[in-house]
């Protein structure tokens, strides 16, 4: 397959796996991140893709799995959504304090209770701390190219870290999009077979995952942060030379309309699609207001978001998951906290919506630029769950 | 046909014990340590074409405080409950990068080391799914009978009267444990694997050859080593590999063998002494009466039994003419 081509973005991130020609798949099936182990297990079936696929008995015996396997020096992949990502949560943090250069694709699905199959990022944000670099795709063609990048991000000796690509449930996982396939070669290129520096191998035996004393325990925390931290520099290396090879250009931050906006609304995952329509007729009705998607989520990328939001009077961030009890959401809390530094600084209001598949609609960004307008005029601090049903 | 004919693998005689340790001396166990002693004997016998994968626990634990490591073979600790899902990766990783040509061909050892409660409570689906899926690996159970590395809590693993922090005899309820120990090796039997086995460190021989026999046979084998713990039993630290050669002449823990699905003992203990003297030797079984030692003996014996006519029944019928 190269070329532009219809595909299931599900499927066209399988296809993503198999061109980086991945060692071991682990993992277990979960609505809506199944199309993406069903196809990757055809393609293992058909042999189109030389790989073990471990069909474990659940999301914490994948992520298991797939330390063990990478920790073998295998290429590494699997994917969850939702209730699986929560139980991979006690392995999450491990991956990156043992430097293991897991993929992991995460279809974003809303947290149990009441159950819901639907979108929404709360599964991810409960992993927020966990050390992984986070990345959020906006449609089929970023979901491909993310995947590919992210083998090559994880595996980069100068980063070392697992993962995690996200992309939102049947809102983007389950939608047919035109996706430019590259030529294998170019691909090769990109991202050669992974040699480990060090792995388990009994020619030169070395220990991994060991006791942390407490006399080493922060510094070894420290390193693990540091590496993240470190992490975007070579991200941002890595994006310039798929760019070189591919010809897409890829940032930390992308902004829309963003140059002479005196409001700016964030967001992050596909519903930034519908937030550019509505930018583009709040535009035409004489609003000066733009659009910052965030892609990289972490490491988060400072310098750049600030530079993204320069010279904005009101921003106004959206969060599609709830931080009970702290009247915010995460990616709200995390701007506020960034730019209160700043000498002169923006308003930063926050909402959430979007949860649990509850659509989010170009009235809502209009809804938000225009509650943005009356706190910041009435000097209020309100953070709003938008659209509820009183 | 015996257990040694019907596998290939390389046996060990008391003159050919390899002199390198695999789990270098050093480590961090208690004094008399029983486990320790049974894995130092099982890397031993296994060799350094090995990668190990620990849960957390004691063994984990006395072996790995960086910067120091007792492994002398590559060795990985996740996680407790997991063992079995790692190994089940790493297997999966080696197996794919021998088929694409970035490793050597050649069989390299995986195993799953964790104790009771790591398999039989915390880490049963893991060890389930690893064994049905039939990794390449030898799973084995250290088993101190109670949570030990935590500080002597009851598992499923912990037997029928015994006394643990969490299983303590009071004025209300003076048994201590309730339960009846789980009987892990008829899990794994369950799951129609290639070999399961259960070895004592007093009959170190026997445990060293059937760990060379797990790793021989291709698929998922589990192994299940009695590991006396002096600290949590309130035993003397010189009484384990005593306590580990009684608990066999009891017939409280058989040692026995099932190669593909044909029970067979590694040693019949046909007049078992009196399960007394393997209980008045630790402090856990202190609290319980005469009456209660007999209900546990007739319990045990009857297991034993089980066991027994298994291997009777699944005796090849020249064996069986042959006693006629």
């Amino acid at each position: 397959m190269t070329g532009r081509t219809g595909i299931e973005v599900s499927l066209a991130l399988s296809e993503a796996v198999k061109m980086a020609n991945a060692d071991v798949i682990a993992a277990y099936p979960i609505t809506p991140q199944t199309h993406i182990v069903e196809h990757l297990s055809e393609l293992v079936a058909d042999g189109e893709l030389d790989a073990e696929f471990v069909p474990v008995e659940s999301e914490h015996s994948a992520m298991s799995a797939c330390l063990g396997s990478s920790a073998a020096g295998a290429r590494t992949f699997t994917a969850t959504s939702s209730q699986g990502l929560a139980l991979m949560h006690e392995i999450l943090y491990i991956a990156p304090a043992m430097r293991l250069p897991i993929v992991l694709a995460v279809a974003n699905r809303a947290l149990s209770a009441p159950i819901s199959i639907w979108n929404d990022h709360s599964d991810i944000m409960g992993e927020r701390d966990t050390g992984w670099i986070q990345l959020f795709a906006e449609n089929g063609q970023e979901v491909f190219d993310l995947t590919l990048q992210a083998f090559r991000i994880a595996e980069d000796p100068r980063v070392m870290l697992p993962v995690a690509v996200n992309l939102d449930g049947f809102t983007l996982s389950h939608v047919i999009e035109p996706v430019i396939f590259p030529e294998q070669k170019l691909v090769d290129q990109f991202l050669p077979v992974y040699r480990p520096q060090i792995r388990l191998d009994p020619a030169k035996p070395l220990s991994m995952g060991m006791f942390g004393i407490p006399e080493i325990y922060t510094e070894t925390k420290r390193a693990s942060e540091m590496a993240l931290m470190d992490s975007k520099a070579v991200i941002v290396k890595v994006w310039d030379e798929f760019e070189a090879l591919f010809g897409r250009k890829y940032s930390p931050i992308e902004t829309y309309k963003t140059e002479d906006a005196d409001t700016i609304l964030v967001s992050m995952g596909s519903v930034s699609e519908t937030a550019m329509t509505a930018i583009d007729e709040m535009r035409a009705d004489g609003k000066k207001v733009g659009l910052v998607r965030i892609r990289m989520w972490r490491p988060f990328p400072d310098e750049e978001f600030k530079a993204a939001v320069a010279g904005a009077r009101v921003i106004g961030v959206t969060d599609r998951s709830i931080t009970p009890g702290s009247h915010a959401g995460p990616v709200f809390m995390e701007i506020r906290s960034l730019l209160y530094a700043l000498p002169e600084r923006p308003a930063v209001f926050g909402f959430s919506l979007g949860l649990g598949g509850r659509d989010v609609t170009r009235d809502n960004y209009k809804y938000i630029y225009d509650q943005c307008q009356v706190l910041e005029d009435t000097g209020q601090d309100r953070y709003e769950m938008v659209g509820v049903m009183e | 046909m015996t257990a040694d004919a019907m596998i290939d693998f390389q046996k060990m005689t008391a003159k050919t014990i390899p002199a390198e340790d695999m789990l270098a001396p050093g480590h961090r166990a208690c004094q008399g340590c029983g486990e320790v002693l049974a894995l130092r004997l099982l890397m031993k016998a296994v060799g350094p074409e090995t990668i190990a994968v620990s849960a957390t626990g004691c063994m984990e634990v006395v072996s790995s405080t960086f910067p120091q490591s007792s492994w002398r073979v590559p060795w990985v600790h996740v996680a407790f409950e997991n063992a079995a899902a790692v190994a089940s990766g790493v297997e999966a990783g080696y197996k794919a990068m021998r088929r694409k040509g970035r490793i050597p061909d050649k069989r390299t050892a995986i195993l799953a080391i964790a104790g009771d409660g790591g398999t039989a409570d915390i880490g049963l689906q893991a060890l389930s799914g690893a064994l049905e899926r039939g990794h390449d690996f030898v799973y084995i159970c250290l088993d101190n009978e109670a949570y030990m590395n935590t500080g002597i809590q009851r598992s499923s693993s912990t037997p029928y009267g015994a006394m643990t922090t969490t299983s303590p005899p009071g004025k209300v309820h003076p048994l201590g444990q309730i339960t009846w120990k789980k009987n892990m090796p008829a899990i794994a039997v369950a799951h129609n694997v290639p070999y399961v086995a259960t070895a004592s460190p007093a009959y170190h021989l026997d445990m060293m050859n059937k760990i060379r026999k797990a790793v021989a046979m291709p698929g998922a084998a589990y192994l299940h080593v009695y590991a006396p713990c002096p600290t949590g039993w309130r035993m003397r630290p010189e009484l384990s590999v005593e306590s580990a050669r009684l608990v066999v002449q009891t017939q409280v823990f058989p040692l026995y063998e099932v190669v593909n699905g044909r029970y067979i003992l590694s040693r019949k203990v046909n007049k078992p002494k009196p399960l007394k003297e393997y209980l008045q030797q630790q402090g856990r079984f202190r609290h319980l009466d005469d009456k209660t030692v007999a209900e546990i003996e007739a319990r045990l014996h009857a297991e034993y039994d089980k066991i027994a006519r298994l291997a009777e029944a699944d005796a090849p019928a020249e064996e069986k003419e042959a006693k006629k």
